[in-house]
């Protein structure tokens, strides 16, 4: 099992020793160019060209349509003095921050579960923990809605039939994100799941046998055999989770809308609003490029971590 | 008797997170089959007291599914078409040849798991409508072709593909498309159909490219569909749910036949859309 920075590093590695020192034929220089030459205008269309003229928008004050002029930093300063920035981008980071390890460890409990020798049932288990895989994050804000309805919903049913109270689900922001987690860390474990039992099977049994001869408790070969040795796949899920949380979008919009009012509007949708429904494309843009630095910055630190680890 | 019980309380508990994670799928399918009049009416039901498929009704003679289906299906099915075979062209460049350019651009690759291009919305919906993509499906498929996961796929299964393979065909006279397009591709051939999934997954899904791109009401996709219904300012439960049930039908299907590939797919080598 290899992370991705694994396969950096083994790229940067001096690999083709055997290698003549002939120059290839030019077919052998061809037909890689070929075989590449889709991605690589795709790449430049949709990846370098947007973030090129992101940077060139986030100066100017265009609209979508007209002439974009150039205004200087003056969307940043804006930017500086814009309360809905400063709380979707904290309430983004509040996401993040319990999302991340939320996601972590819900897919891998589960993937331990499902590859226990111990348990039963495995085979329908892991059928109906891959369900949510299955829906869209559409779908998914449509299922939790209905479950967690202010009034309506089945949890707040129970609640009160349990002489609990109600919960405001709905009215209350911090308890709207409590549901915004939970469905996000349901719709999210199925895709973890799968990455944790591949690599929980390809630890070699020996290690856990030997461990347990020793006399090893199973929660002492847990945390002290298994767990290190998924640290290639803890990185890629942290790495993912982060990057998937500091972008969600889609499910919030059909969970709540970012509601109650705008307390719970992340990032991305705050850039869908000034951009598309107020038609500040120049202003959006500043904000793009402010999330942008922060997940370059997220990426740059883990991968980072993810080195440290690899020497230790 | 010790192991006994372990093997007990372990199956207990994959019980318990069974149950927990079923919870909202079983409500949301029960409710879509109450009337309207049931869905509010206290004390709930767990199982509907009349079951009824009108709301499935109403939600199939008010929207138009077969549209919403078609423009999925054929985003869909194009986009993974094309995903997979320019996955597979550059997966197979990387793994098997080595320039330094393939080097950078396998790094750019990279950059694209880490930047993804929900950030920067605003000026990729302007690239695509200089390109004048905007409002029709093209504009969805082509910007969604590029994944880096199907790359990362093919890259890593290529790699294990021995050298000495190409090397023969080499000897043979065998040109460098010919060798891909008749030897290597249908090799891959596990690895395809595994991308093509969870290519379909994706796209079948997707609501941000839609959302973005399109206008037209006749052109949406199910996810926009749906997400109109469930935006509006008085939800009609009745209909979202019947709708958002039937929505699923196609992965629900995909899954089934597809079952043994999607549960033993080891994403390792890859990574998420």
């Amino acid at each position: 099992m290899t992370s991705v920075t694994d396969q950096v590093s083994l790229e940067a590695a001096p690999a083709t020793v055997r290698r003549d020192r002939r120059r290839p034929p030019s077919g052998q220089r061809l037909a890689p160019a070929l075989f590449i030459s889709v991605s690589v205008v795709l790449f430049a269309t949709f990846f370098v060209g947007p973030a090129a003229l992101g940077i060139w928008y986030s100066f100017t004050d265009y609209s979508g349509v007209g002439d974009a002029e150039f205004i200087g930093a003056e969307n940043y300063a804006e930017l500086l003095a814009d309360d809905q920035f400063w709380a979707s981008l904290g309430r983004t980071a509040l996401y993040t921050v319990l999302a991340v390890p939320l996601h972590f460890v819900a897919a891998l409990f589960v993937a331990v579960l499902i590859t226990s020798p111990a348990a039963r049932g495995k085979s329908l288990a892991k059928i109906v923990l891959f369900v949510p895989w299955l829906i869209s994050p559409i779908v998914t804000g449509v299922i939790w809605r209905w479950l967690f309805g202010e009034n309506f919903g089945f949890v707040n049913h129970l609640l009160a039939l349990l002489g609990l109270g109600t919960v405001r689900w709905e009215t209350d922001a911090d308890w709207a994100l409590v549901v915004v987690l939970l469905a996000g860390t349901w719709g999210g474990t199925a895709f973890n799941m799968l990455l944790f039992v591949a690599a929980i099977r390809n630890i070699p049994k020996s290690y856990l046998e030997a461990a347990e001869i020793d006399g090893a408790s199973p929660r002492r070969r847990f945390f002290s055999v298994t767990l290190p040795l998924l640290a290639p796949t803890s990185f890629l899920v942290v790495l993912l989770g982060t990057l998937g949380s500091m972008k969600e979008f889609a499910m919030v919009q059909a969970l709540n809308g970012g509601g109650p009012g705008t307390e719970n509007m992340l990032l991305v949708q705050y850039i869908y609003r000034t951009g598309f429904e107020r038609a500040e494309i120049g202003y959006a843009s500043a904000v793009s490029m402010v999330l942008m630095v922060i997940l370059v910055l997220v990426a740059i630190i883990q991968l980072r971590f993810d080195r440290k680890e690899d020497l230790a | 008797m010790k192991q006994r019980g372990y093997a007990l309380l372990m199956t207990a508990v994959l019980l318990a997170v069974l149950v927990a994670y079923a919870i909202p799928v079983l409500w949301f399918l029960l409710s879509s089959f109450k009337p309207g009049s049931e869905l509010f009416s206290l004390p709930l039901t767990l199982l509907p007291q009349d079951w009824t498929i009108s709301g499935y009704v109403t939600a199939w003679t008010r929207f138009d599914f077969w549209r919403y289906f078609g423009n999925t299906g054929l985003v869909a099915v194009l986009t993974t078409l094309l995903t997979v075979l320019v996955s597979a062209m550059t997966g197979y460049a990387l793994a098997k040849y080595r320039h330094w350019w393939l080097r950078v651009f396998f790094i750019c690759i990279l950059a694209t798991t880490m930047l993804p291009t929900e950030v920067i919305m605003p000026s990729t919906f302007a690239v695509i409508r200089e390109l004048g993509l905007y409002d029709s499906l093209a504009g969805i498929i082509v910007p969604s072709i590029l994944t880096a996961t199907g790359v990362f796929m093919f890259r890593q299964y290529f790699r294990t593909v021995p050298d000495e393979l190409l090397e023969a065909a080499r000897i043979d006279g065998v040109g460098e498309i010919r060798t891909f397009f008749s030897i290597m591709l249908p090799l891959a051939k596990p690895i395809a159909i595994t991308l093509a999934i969870f290519s379909f997954q994706w796209r079948w899904n997707d609501y941000i490219w839609p959302l973005i791109v399109l206008n037209d009401p006749n052109r949406y996709t199910l996810q926009l569909a749906l997400r109109s219904i469930v935006g509006a300012d008085n939800i009609d439960w009745s209909v979202l749910l019947s709708a958002s049930v039937i929505s699923l039908i196609p992965m629900v299907v995909l899954f089934v036949v597809f079952q043994r590939q999607v549960l033993s797919a080891d994403l390792n080598s890859g990574l998420k859309d």
